[in-house]
């Protein structure tokens, strides 16, 4: 199944490098990356191939939280956009 | 691909404007649990509940991890009871005990059920039930009752009216050490759904399968806060529009909640019921979202008109995203639960007049009103009545949940706290309705055609 990830929060440096690296550790691959700075805002929406059997999307949220605990973080399932945003 | 704004709407629509789903009920059965001996029927409608609803809680914790969206409550409904008391004879109480611990033993917080359906009559079993309902709302902790006393095919049942203004009564004095919370689990209905996922009213009727599982959405934070964005001028048909297509996107949500979870649970599926239900929390209100579309406060000149747009447009963008739509649908207007109209009836505005004009364009009716301890049970089966004729003559479902506050008057709270919320005691006129109500009988049912 594929995840949405989302990170908001104030800019600092290694946001991206601290996310990627739990999703390398969760055995997720990155399929997409967008992220923008605005006014000092940082924004970033990836969205990663998650191995259903090995890990719960509660749990990488979980993980990403504690790599960037100052960030707001969110991450979904695909599906749900899907559904929501398309007839 | 996903598009960003998209991405970011929903997350928004979650964090900041309270959109969840509110309830995953799982509707049972209990035909096959009855028996002549009431013991033995309570054990097996026990042994049911327990073995069909043994995972609902937790498949409905594994749906809210799996995709980041907050369910609420899980729930269980289930078949009116008064028609195993009917087979079994004895005491109905056993049976809402029975319910109370199967359900605290599943782990559900609320269980719907113990009803009756008497809007023609009463047969065997139903007397007895209804007689049982204000001790059995006391000695339980989350089993909720209801009683169907009208439809439009067969007319208001007068005789059970009487007898509902007295045990809405008694259900409140009985439990007036805690709020008069008893009241507050009973409703007494109109043209009841058989489907409805939401309590207190929920009952598993009896032309439904063995078991389903029923999800309602909700979402009034989300509804206000897309109005909130549209220009003070922009014409109602916009306004109509926006509230579509967001109900549209709430009701997919549901749907694909419902689905995920009747697959995992191995139960079909059965309706979503797609209600914009308010919650005490601050901008989770539908009163806001009227104050929104063009309203000073909730409950002055133009409300009704208001909510008819409101409750028209949320069916028609709900219909098109799920494959089957029912339960009650559409907005919920209960006092005590919702922000906006707890202020609008503490300010005087919203008076229980305009309430009652309110409920012949919406999903449900006079909900979670609280009125002076004092009240007679004339006048409150007088309430019943006055609702029940708007659902019959109107074909929809109307309900009437009164919560007499004992010992309370006029211009008093009550605070029940958690979802019920608080709310102040509302103005009643004095004057009685007795002769009208201890005539009894039965209001013919009205007629199809014609209509002017």
């Amino acid at each position: 199944m594929k995840a949405v990830i989302t990170v908001i929060g104030k800019d600092t440096t290694g946001i991206l490098a601290a996310v990627s690296m739990v999703c390398a550790e969760k055995d997720c691959n990155v399929i997409d990356v967008t992220q923008s700075v605005l006014d000092g805002y940082f924004c970033m929406i990836m969205i990663i191939e998650v191995l259903e059997e090995n890990h719960e999307i509660k749990e990488i949220e979980t993980s990403i939280v504690e790599a960037v605990p100052k960030m707001v973080v969110h991450v979904m399932h695909e599906d749900i956009f899907n559904l929501m945003h398309r007839i | 691909m996903i598009n960003m704004n998209d991405i970011m709407e929903t997350i928004s629509m979650i964090d900041e404007e309270n959109l969840d789903i509110r309830t995953i009920t799982m509707g049972i059965s209990l035909i096959d649990c009855a028996d002549s001996d009431i013991d033995k029927s309570c054990e097996k409608l026990y042994n049911k509940i327990v073995r069909k609803a043994e995972k609902l809680v937790e498949t409905g914790e594994y749906i809210e991890r799996k995709y980041g969206i907050p369910i609420i409550n899980k729930r269980v409904s289930v078949t009116p009871i008064a028609i195993l008391a009917g087979a079994s004879g004895g005491d109905p109480v056993k049976y809402a005990k029975t319910l109370d611990r199967a359900a605290k033993k599943v782990g559900v917080n609320f269980i719907g059920g113990y009803s009756a359906l008497v809007q023609k009559g009463f047969s065997a079993g139903d007397m007895e039930l209804i007689e049982s309902i204000p001790r059995a709302l006391s000695e339980t902790d989350i089993v909720c009752s209801s009683v169907n006393i009208g439809s439009t095919k067969a007319g208001i049942n007068m005789d059970a009216v009487k007898i509902m203004g007295q045990k809405v009564k008694e259900a409140a004095e009985m439990t007036k050490d805690k709020q008069c919370i008893g009241a507050a689990k009973l409703v007494v209905f109109c043209n009841a759904p058989e489907d409805n996922p939401f309590m207190a009213g929920a009952f598993h009727g009896i032309s439904e399968p063995d078991c389903v599982i029923n999800v309602g959405v909700s979402g009034p934070g989300v509804v206000r806060a897309a109005l909130a964005k549209m220009p003070k001028d922009a014409p109602l048909n916009d306004v109509a529009e926006t509230i579509k297509r967001i109900a549209f996107k709430i009701t997919r949500m549901g749907q694909l909640v419902g689905t995920e979870a009747s697959k995992m649970l191995g139960v079909s599926f059965g309706i979503i019921d797609l209600s914009l239900a308010p919650t005490p929390a601050v901008g989770d209100s539908v009163a806001y979202i009227l104050e929104e579309i063009g309203l000073e406060q909730c409950g002055t000149h133009g409300t009704t008109a208001a909510l008819a747009m409101l409750n028209d447009a949320v069916k028609k963008g709900g219909v098109m995203a799920s494959h089957s739509v029912g339960g009650l649908s559409g907005a919920f207007i209960p006092v005590s639960e919702d922000a906006g109209m707890i202020a609008a009836a503490e300010a005087g505005t919203l008076s229980i007049e305009k309430l009652e004009a309110m409920t012949a364009v919406c999903s449900v009716g006079l909900d979670m009103i609280i009125i002076p301890g004092d009240t007679t049970a004339e006048t409150i089966s007088a309430i019943i009545a006055d609702e029940a004729a708007i659902g019959m003559v109107n074909s929809k479902t109307t309900a009437v949940r009164l919560i007499p506050a004992i010992g309370l008057k006029e211009g008093d709270s009550l605070n029940f706290g958690g979802l019920l919320g608080r709310g102040p005691v509302m103005k009643l006129r004095k004057e009685s309705s007795a002769v009208i109500i201890n005539r009894g009988g039965r209001i013919p049912a009205p007629l199809q055609s014609l209509k002017n």
